[in-house]
């Protein structure tokens, strides 16, 4: 498939659901309503609702989502195995424990972005430690029993910290706002939270699409890719960098999604002649699209409390996880 | 002319190359022959720029450029192993090779896609373009990455054993591949082999490397001796011709190896 219908067709795709994401919500309101309050125009209520709570969760799922999509596409890419995800290696475990210090310890009432930078740091030591472990692996190529088994490790460790902090946080109150980065949700956040996101996971994002051409080069393998001028280090710091600003201000806002960077690219990758580079925009497309309609249908379920949207996500994700390690054993690319 | 001189590595604190060198002429294949261990794929992968090590490799007398995309347009290399982990098509494959010529926005040019049909058809891989890669046969997928380091279009190329687990057939297409491809283009070949009968067919020039760290180069009929063979190897030869073809046949039964050290040593 040629990129251009590919990524007109995911844009076609959130078009709708973010008009379905905004549409629909617990309060009902009508369509023609809800379109002149995006504009500010009409009932002041409806203007209320849907610009301070429907419009910044949708815009906060595209970002989280286009965010996961991108990074769990530039993993893999680097790793060059499938079963990479942020959330599974225990970058977005790591981010969340960045986000529960910083609040523990009360540098989140310093300053708005000392919770996103304390979550990036997070993202960013848990990516720096996957993958020097998996450089370690003999073939160098990220054998996927060393990659999990780092991810297993790091995610325990980063949610027993979590699980600590909480232990022994002095109020309930605070237990409440720490379980949000352990189980992730959309509800209730700001337009403050979007916008404090936004800009960290733009240049997270760009940083990633840039590295393209040298997850391309690196199917050859790490000798082939260097004999064709791709400069390893330069690249691996990118995707480090890039997937841990991007992860990490997602996580600071969102808490942890897991499984949205497995399913979204493995979807896309055929459409992309399994193609790294080109996988890259696709997936942060894609990410996009699937967040919001988790985030939809979290809304949809009558349950009595809502369902946490990383529960959701990992609900559906972990069987489709187990799937495809099955399906990775047995092709061994 | 490609020129390696006085090339020394070393790795975890050992000595793997001790003042290793040689020169491999434009419009010649140069084979670079020797026991298991001896150093071969590691001299080749120092010369590619892969490997920190000492030493002095230049091109036409000139040091190769410190910058990787520069140098990536005058060294292709081929490794061992033909491995591509995602299964791209064979097309995409082979345009690979292509990536150190492309601009900064990373679209194929013109010249691009011209390269990528003339070596797609030079390794008969044509019509093949569409499958993927994991779905070849060994003797496809060797022509299929051959034809990727030909795209690059450097005058010099380096190839570590591009026969390894081939049919003979397979090997003498390989080899021949690369013949036409250093006569034509009037590029450098240098290529890793194992089977010395290939070599004194395919090469013009070999570059013996023994297991006391000499270097013995020069012609067919200079390197493959019985003497520095035995030497080389620790196994009498026989060196003979079939049909005006040579052949280099190891006897039985070979003398235990003394020198030579144990395992195929993949730095």
């Amino acid at each position: 498939m040629r990129t251009l219908p590919l990524l007109s067709g995911l844009a076609a795709a959130l078009l709708v659901v973010s008009a379905a994401g905004l549409a629909i919500g617990y309060a009902p309101l009508p369509l023609t309503g809800v379109i002149a309050g995006v504009f500010g125009n009409g009932d002041p209520l409806t203007v209320a609702v849907v610009r301070e709570i429907r419009l910044p969760r949708l815009l906060l799922g595209i970002e989280v989502g286009a965010a996961l999509g991108i990074a769990g596409a530039a993993l893999q890419g680097l790793l060059r195995n499938p079963l990479a995800e942020p959330g599974l290696i225990g970058v977005s475990a790591s981010a969340g424990l960045g986000a529960v210090i910083a609040f523990y310890f009360g540098f989140a009432a310093l300053s708005p972005y000392a919770l996103p930078a304390m979550a990036m740091a997070g993202a960013l030591v848990a990516t720096g430690i996957v993958l020097a472990v998996a450089a370690r692996d003999g073939h160098g190529n990220g054998g996927s029993l060393t990659l999990i088994l780092a991810g297993i490790a790091l995610s325990s460790l980063a949610i027993a910290l979590t699980s600590l902090a909480m232990n022994l946080a002095p109020n309930p109150y605070a237990v409440t706002e720490m379980l949000l980065w352990l189980m992730g949700s959309l509800k209730d956040r700001t337009p403050a939270d979007a916008l404090t996101a936004f800009p960290f996971i733009l240049a997270g994002g760009g940083l990633l699409l840039a590295t393209g051409r040298g997850l391309d080069a690196l199917a050859l393998g790490e000798d082939a890719a260097r004999s064709l001028g791709i400069d390893l280090a330069r690249l691996r710091l990118a995707v480090v960098g890039g997937s841990a600003a991007a992860v990490g201000a997602s996580v600071a806002v969102s808490g942890s999604i897991s499984f949205v960077g497995l399913v979204v690219p493995h979807l896309l990758r055929p459409l992309v002649g399994h193609e790294p580079g080109r996988l890259l925009l696709p997936s942060a497309l894609g990410g996009a699209v699937l967040v919001t309609l988790a985030d939809l249908a979290s809304r949809l379920i009558p349950t009595a409390q809502e369902v946490m949207l990383g529960v959701l996500t990992a609900l559906v994700g972990a069987p489709f996880f187990l799937v495809l390690i099955l399906r990775v054993r047995r092709e061994a690319w | 002319m490609l020129s390696a001189a006085a090339i020394t590595l070393h790795l975890g604190g050992r000595a793997i190359l001790d003042g290793a060198g040689f020169t491999a002429r434009r419009g010649a294949v140069t084979g670079l022959i020797g026991p298991n261990g001896v150093g071969k794929s590691t001299l080749l992968r120092a010369v590619a720029g892969l490997l920190p090590h000492g030493g002095d490799v230049r091109f036409e007398g000139q040091p190769l450029p410190a910058d990787s995309r520069a140098r990536a347009r005058l060294l292709g290399y081929l490794p061992q192993g033909h491995r591509v982990h995602w299964p791209l098509s064979v097309r995409r494959t082979v345009a690979l090779g292509r990536l150190p010529h492309l601009g900064p926005l990373g679209r194929p040019g013109r010249t691009d896609e011209d390269a990528v049909e003339r070596v797609m058809a030079a390794t008969g891989i044509a019509g093949l373009a569409a499958r993927t890669v994991p779905t070849l046969s060994g003797g496809e997928r060797a022509r299929v990455m051959l034809a990727r380091v030909l795209a690059t279009d450097t005058p010099v190329l380096l190839a570590d054993e591009p026969t390894a687990a081939l049919d003979p057939g397979h090997q003498l297409r390989i080899m021949l591949l690369l013949r036409a491809e250093a006569a034509e283009r009037h590029r450098a070949v240098v290529v890793v082999l194992h089977d010395l009968s290939l070599a004194a067919r395919c090469c013009d020039d070999l570059v013996l490397l023994m297991p006391d760290r000499r270097v013995i180069a020069g012609d067919v009929a200079t390197v493959l001796t019985s003497s520095l063979l035995r030497e080389a190897y620790g196994a009498t030869f026989a060196v003979t011709q079939a049909a005006g073809i040579p052949v280099v046949l190891p006897q039985c039964p070979p003398p235990v190896p003394t020198m030579i050290q144990s395992g195929d040593r993949q730095p």
